[in-house]
């Protein structure tokens, strides 16, 4: 299977080939720099994602409150998580940085608000 | 009580504008319509904010209270909800503000003006859009504030017109949300957003439709289908290509406009080519004592250049308030060459380094930009990303052209 991805790392956008046989990298081509190299084999192998939603917050600011992940997620992982934060509610106040989740569905990152509420 | 600087909006700019004049010994005011500081950035809640300016990748709302903590331990003093309703000119160091907030009417006076109220959106009818007029059209920033400040769904089966960044993050907000976005639609035969905004595109499956356009929306009360059809080079319909999508929701996402509409009343030249002001290097527009900054002076891709323009004109507004004007120079026009969409600032005295912000009109890959004598390589030049360049005393030349030619 080959797959031609635009690389993100730099404006330059080299569309990257990458081949993959079982799961397995057999080559990868057009790259300009070790940077895209790495960045496309992430891509296909394990592509992650920064992560960011809202989270209901009572008598806050707004009626919901902006939250990241403190780390990239797995890109299959982000609409489940964002399922599991759709049942979060918080209590006003909370300061920003207030960790909502902590190591959610075993990710190694923790969702924290992005502003006050 | 006159004030020596009053900023006219508390987006980033404005906050930048407010520290730097207040740091310059000014004394300031802000104003900000909406209930909250920090523009639009509280509703911009991915990251990628602040990576030039600060070395550092923040969400919007995290960007902003740097700024609105800063304003508020130097004790800036600041109005919400605060509507400008007209500016008076009176005499060069006296200008008045009268302003409509939640405690009456108020006339206020000051020196120099920092004007950095954003932009607004294009509608769908800026860009001949018909048909019925029903609930479910909004503009991508309309659905971007209900979803992120308000937690309020815009829709589930969404087809998305224009393929620029703020569509962009509402395809994929919109998708993880639980939506289905059923497309993008770009008028242009490339895409308009930033690629790694791009790459949302192909995370959620969602089909971008290059060189088309959206015609009508057609629905009882509620988005029920929009036509669209493909475009020929010229941007005209090519007629038996239309077809009817399915969906209860159309987000506009056309672009920005500088909303300019109180600096027009005071005469202030526009430039049609960026719809914001003509400023020289102070970012001072034709009225003299009055600075523009941010997405009013041109729209910009990144916070980090609208609060680099909102130090430089806070900066120059106060040394305008303090010196009684800024001295009158032999100001150089910055021409626009082949391929330069347009360029900030207009005119400059070539005493100075400047900073000139440009747009190209076309995608080029292995451009030459050039500026006066000087030449830049840049490898890959597109027209949604802003170029930015600095540019020495040493370097520029009477007459003044930039180009950017592959």
């Amino acid at each position: 299977m080959k797959y031609a991805l635009t690389c993100i790392v730099c404006p330059l956008g080299c569309v990257i080939e990458v081949e993959i046989k079982n799961g397995e990298i057999i080559s990868v081509a057009n790259y300009k720099c070790p940077r895209g190299k790495e960045w496309a084999i992430e891509e296909i192998l394990s592509p992650v994602r920064p992560f960011m939603s809202v989270v209901r917050v009572i008598g806050g600011i707004f009626p919901v409150v902006s939250v990241k992940s403190t780390g990239p997620v797995p890109k299959e992982n982000m609409k489940d998580l964002t399922k599991l934060l759709s049942n979060v509610v918080l209590q006003a106040p909370v300061p920003a940085g207030t960790v909502v989740l902590h190591n959610p569905m075993g990710l190694k990152v923790d969702i924290v608000t992005t502003r006050d509420a | 009580m006159i004030y020596d600087v009053v900023v006219i909006g508390g987006g980033p700019a404005g906050l930048a504008a407010a520290i730097k004049a207040h740091e310059e010994g000014g004394k300031v005011l802000i104003l900000e319509q909406a209930e909250y500081l920090g523009g639009i950035l509280q509703q911009c809640i991915h990251p990628g904010f602040g990576i030039h300016y600060l070395g550092e990748d923040l969400t919007g709302p995290e960007f902003a209270s740097l700024f609105i903590e800063k304003v508020r331990s130097l004790n800036i003093p600041y109005i919400l909800s605060a509507h400008v309703m007209k500016i008076e000119i009176m005499l060069p160091l006296a200008k008045k503000i009268q302003l409509i907030a939640p405690k009456g009417t108020k006339d206020i006076e000051t020196k120099a003006i920092v004007y950095t109220a954003g932009a607004r959106e294009k509608h769908g009818f800026e860009i001949g859009i018909t048909g019925d007029r029903v609930s479910g059209i909004y503009t991508a920033g309309e659905a971007q504030s209900l979803m992120d400040l308000y937690g309020v769904m815009p829709g589930k089966r969404v087809l998305i017109v224009g393929s620029g960044d703020v569509g962009l993050i509402m395809a994929r907000r919109l998708s993880l949300e639980g939506a289905r976005v059923v497309g993008v639609v770009e008028l242009m035969p490339y895409p308009g957003g930033l690629a790694r905004n791009l790459v949302i595109l192909r995370d959620f499956n969602i089909p971008l439709y290059l060189s088309h356009r959206v015609l009508e929306v057609h629905g009882r009360g509620r988005v029920e289908r929009v036509k669209m059809a493909r475009v020929n080079s010229k941007g005209k319909t090519i007629p038996g290509t239309e077809r009817w999508i399915e969906c209860d929701t159309l987000l506009i996402s056309a672009g920005l406009v500088p909303d300019v509409r109180v600096l027009e009343s005071l005469g202030i030249r526009i430039d049609p080519s960026t719809g914001g002001p003509v400023v020289n290097e102070f970012l001072e527009t034709t009225a003299p004592g009055v600075f523009v900054a941010g997405n009013s002076l041109v729209i910009n891709d990144l916070v980090d250049y609208a609060v680099e323009q909102g130090e430089r004109a806070g900066m120059q507004a106060v040394r305008y308030a303090k010196n009684g004007g800024l001295p009158s120079m032999n100001w150089i026009p910055v021409e626009k060459g082949g391929n330069v969409r347009c360029v900030i600032p207009h005119y400059i005295n070539g005493e100075n380094e400047v900073i000139l912000y440009l747009r190209a009109r076309k995608p080029v890959k292995d451009a030459t930009l050039v500026t006066g004598k000087k030449m830049h390589k840049i490898p890959v030049v597109t027209p949604a990303e802003m170029l930015r360049v600095k540019i020495k005393k040493e370097d520029i030349t009477r007459p003044f052209k930039v180009e950017v030619s592959p």
